[in-house]
């Protein structure tokens, strides 16, 4: 396969050809091998993502200014409500704090943001660092719950104890430990929560919309634009529908445990997922009456939305798309919405992907495509050359290396300031495809970094 | 006379929204200036991937950054087996001549010794051709600008220490250490030299790695930056220049050089503003013993009259500053020269030598302002709204204050990532203060201009009472 020539043994593995007619498996779910740089992160990372978009917490990060400092308000989770969210507390530990433990300074910041903030619900995060002087924050946090009758949550989250994974389990157990273990005793009719989407531009609104004017009552979002009280109450649904599977699935399997709430998978990425996953709730949750404004809103929404996007296809069919993200859900929905608009998947790989998303990689797309587990910038540059891709789809650190060499890229992660999800979002996603591909800047770019007579 | 407030921050415990990062973000930043040199965190996976996607964000360049990927076992059992397989590692794909392993907040609580594992990893593999520099940066015990500084003059150190022979002409060069300064500046600051005839070894030198142009094969290790040879021969320098003088002197690069090598030392604000830049010159003069050249003194001139030209409109600014603190020092000085009123100045970084500078400078001016340092975006957010304050100037982190209050707003420093371009904005030397005022002043003149005909019409036609 030639990754001999591009990185260490220990990457073979994770690294896999499709072969059709082979039966092949690819590790997935390891530490990653130090060095190599990674495109991960960390526990801590994956507990931030899933907490962050809940509106009127207090999120104190538990640790040495870093690890708040990176992640102070980068991500487009929006809010209907309170803007608490946005702000990035840090306990700042220093020297002296190290040395003779941080709980006291915690314990005081704590005093200090209920003082000013009032919140009913406080997240602290531990970082490395405390998890390794033995601050015993669970204490800290008991002490000032019965202190000031809030909740005071902690998150196990020291980056090293794990995987980003890890850290959506933190978050999951954290916002279980906020719903509390009784059930719920009324249930709201026709009603469900959406696990797994975090509002970035809206996105959970979007499907709100839908759901809405369906007449289905969208309960909580768990986390996009979610509050303390939004979250005490998701137990009332009748179901669950998860989207981002890697942060969630846990979570939705806990709340069946729990609050008897069934969960079904769905992903509004995409025009046909959208219309299947919207399919899948009316006919799992909804009425007759559920079903004909179902079939009179994707009718309308299809004959507005569908011509627009294949305008875009015509100027799209036949490129090769190269797809490097987090999760294994968001890659399978874009290989699916790259497949609409006649492109390609070349390349796929996760940070964090299960060996079942995996399987689905191999059976989505076809022969060669190459599959990574937990690439690096070497692996992208060596495989995105060889297999030609015109675009890259990534996150931050990606985008430059696909600049470097020529690619187009498509910015597909918690910062963009654009909705991808719904109908909407799937003519987002083509017109931004196409003024990516078809730029006038890569003509010049083919005539090379060297001005030619 | 200044009021500064004694009380740096609104919450005593916390930072709140935070106006500093970390030590192994400086270091990072600084080894990304050094030729064929890598970077290795020892620490957990999260800490490289944010900084790198910080850079990357703010450059528009790749940035890989490798790490140790501490786990739960080697957070227990010590870190020595991440950190060597992740050198190996790193020197196999990126066949690196300079690796700089930097430390985090855990791996300096777990109390691995880098020194001892870079020896022990020296045994167990063949790195005769790499340089391994261990580079403390515990997240802990300072910000960038500690982790910065102290970074270069490790590698400074780390290289002196080699005792290589002094090559011919180089008791002639003038070390120039950089701090703050964008791609550009340090092409600037190039420029100026080679006018001057001045033989610079200019560490770090980021300008053609995190402002690389297109090229046709995109090379993953850049061989641009300062290469580790120049490091060998700063010892024999003349002199050595150091751009930003708030750090303490034991991360200075500078002092290291003097106190060992007998290397005269000058330490300066970084070069912006006309006051700033001529005392970078008379410095380069003396080194040089030579007057300024013609070309030279025809940019100071050309500064001068654009000065005059804006004057009346630079009196209309009454700004606030933020980000790292030598940057803040030098556009503070070049502000106040230009006649704008200051109602803020705010750094992170925890430096003593920050507020008394700020001081004596703010009293050359007879300025009233407030001085935060160790403060955090919360506390500069509240004394800014309900203020004058018209222009903000600093990293893009303000932008939250900037959404909230409209006030117009600057981008300079690091990180920027939500504007384009900072990586190669010129502010440095008198043509970069010119730039800059010049940027500046034409937000104010913009200000003035949009709604002048609507003011005057509702003042003095409706006689309407119009806030100001």
């Amino acid at each position: 396969m030639g990754s001999k020539t591009i990185s260490t043994k220990a990457r073979e593995t994770q690294i896999m050809v499709n072969q059709q007619s082979r039966q092949q498996s690819i590790v997935c779910d390891t530490h990653s091998v130090s060095g190599v740089v990674s495109q991960r992160a960390c526990v801590y990372c994956g507990a931030r993502v899933v907490l962050n978009p809940i509106t009127d917490a207090a999120h104190i990060v538990h640790g040495p200014i870093g690890c708040a400092s990176y992640t102070w308000d980068i991500r487009g989770s929006l809010s209907s409500d309170s803007e608490r969210y946005r702000m990035s507390f840090s306990t700042d530990l220093r020297e002296k704090d190290i040395i003779f433990g941080g709980e006291k300074k915690l314990t005081m910041a704590i005093d200090e943001i209920v003082n000013n903030e009032h919140p009913k619900v406080i997240f602290i995060y531990a970082t490395c660092v405390v998890g390794v002087i033995g601050d015993d924050v669970k204490a800290v946090a008991k002490h000032a719950e019965q202190k000031y009758g809030i909740r005071v949550i902690p998150v196990n989250s020291s980056g090293f104890s794990g995987s980003k994974k890890d850290g959506y389990k933190a978050a999951c157990h954290a916002i279980l430990e906020l719903m509390g273990p009784e059930k719920a005793k009324v249930k709201i009719p026709h009603s469900l929560n959406f696990l797994g989407d975090f509002n970035l531009a809206g996105e959970a609104w979007i499907v709100k919309n839908y759901l809405e004017t369906i007449g289905l009552t969208l309960n909580t979002v768990i986390t996009g634009d979610a509050s303390c009280a939004s979250l005490k109450k998701a137990k009332e649904s009748v179901l669950n529908v998860v989207q981002c599977a890697g942060s969630m699935t846990f979570l939705a399997k806990h709340m069946e445990q729990s609050y008897d709430i069934p969960f079904e998978h769905i992903r509004f990425l995409g025009i046909k997922d959208t219309i299947r996953s919207l399919r899948k709730i009316v006919f799992t949750i909804g009425n007759q009456e559920h079903i004909e404004r179902f079939e009179k809103l994707i009718k309308e929404k299809e004959s507005e939305y569908t011509p627009k996007i294949e305008a875009y296809k015509q100027r799209l069919v036949g490129k090769k798309v190269a797809i490097y993200v987090g999760g294994g859900f968001k890659a399978i929905s874009l290989i699916e919405q790259f497949n609409e608009l006649g492109i390609e998947t070349v390349l796929v790989g996760t940070q964090t992907g299960s060996q079942d998303e995996y399987n689905q990689f191999k059976q989505l797309t076809s022969e060669g495509t190459v599959i990574l587990d937990d690439a690096n910038p070497t692996e992208l540059e060596y495989f995105m050359k060889q297999t030609k891709a015109d675009i890259l789809v990534g996150g931050v650190k990606e985008r430059p290396l696909a600049y470097k060499m020529g690619v187009a890229f498509l910015d597909h992660n918690h910062e963009r300031k654009h909705p991808l999800c719904g109908f909407e979002g799937a003519y987002n996603f083509a017109k931004e495809v196409d003024l990516t591909v078809n730029s006038p800047v890569w003509s010049i770019v083919k005539q090379g970094g060297i001005y030619h007579e | 006379m200044s009021d500064s407030s004694t009380r740096e921050r609104n919450y005593v415990n916390m930072q709140v929204n935070p106006c500093k990062m970390c030590m192994p973000m400086g270091g990072s930043l600084a080894l990304k200036g050094i030729r064929g040199a890598m970077t290795i965190i020892h620490g957990s996976q999260g800490c490289s991937t944010y900084i790198r996607r910080h850079m990357a964000a703010h450059f528009n360049e790749p940035v890989d950054i490798a790490s140790s990927s501490l786990s739960e076992e080697g957070t227990v059992y010590g870190g020595a087996k991440n950190l060597k397989i992740g050198i190996a590692n790193l020197v196999e794909m990126y066949k690196p001549e300079v690796v700089g392993v930097l430390t985090t907040c855990l791996a300096e609580t777990i109390g691995d010794d880098i020194e001892r594992i870079i020896r022990e990893v020296r045994k167990i593999g063949d790195f005769s051709d790499v340089d391994l520099i261990p580079i403390p940066t515990p997240g802990y015990a300072g910000s960038q600008a500690e982790g910065y500084f102290s970074t270069i003059r490790a590698i400074t150190k780390y290289y002196s220490e080699k005792n290589m022979p002094r090559k011919e002409g180089s008791h002639q060069k003038v070390n120039v250490v950089v701090s703050n300064a964008t791609c550009e500046d340090i092409r600037e600051l190039k420029r100026v030299f080679n006018i001057m005839d001045i033989d610079a070894t200019l560490v770090p030198d980021i300008s053609d790695v995190l402002d690389a142009p297109y090229m046709e094969e995109y090379q993953k290790l850049s061989s641009e930056g300062t290469p580790k040879e120049a490091f060998e021969q700063m010892r024999y320098a003349k002199a050595t220049v150091e751009l930003g003088d708030l750090v303490d002197d034991r991360y200075s690069t500078a002092a290291y050089l003097e106190d060992n090598y007998g290397v005269k030392s000058y330490r300066l604000p970084l070069p912006i503003g006309i006051n700033n830049t001529d005392k970078m010159m008379r410095v380069l003069a003396e080194i040089k013993q030579e007057e300024l050249p013609e070309a030279i003194n025809k940019e100071r001139g050309r500064l001068i009259d654009g000065m005059i030209d804006a004057h009346k409109h630079s009196a209309l600014g009454v700004i606030a500053v933020f980000g790292d603190m030598d940057l803040v020092y030098g556009i503070n000085a070049l502000l106040m020269e230009n006649g704008m009123k200051i109602h803020l100045v705010a750094t992170g970084t925890a430096q003593k030598k920050f507020k008394e500078q700020l001081q004596s400078l703010a009293d050359c001016y007879d300025q009233s302002l407030t001085i935060f340092q160790d403060t955090d975006f919360e506390t500069i957010h509240e004394a800014i709204h309900d203020s004058e304050v018209n222009l903000m100037i600093g990293h893009s982190d303000g932008k939250f204050i900037w959404e909230k209050e409209g006030i117009d707003f600057i981008r300079v420093g690091f990180p920027v990532h939500d504007h384009v371009g900072a990586q190669r904005k010129l502010i440095m030397g008198y043509r970069g203060s010119l730039f800059f005022l010049d940027e500046i002043v034409n937000h104010l003149l913009d200000q003035k201009h949009i709604n002048y005909r609507k003011r005057m019409y509702d003042a003095y036609y409706l006689q309407k009472e119009v806030a100001e």
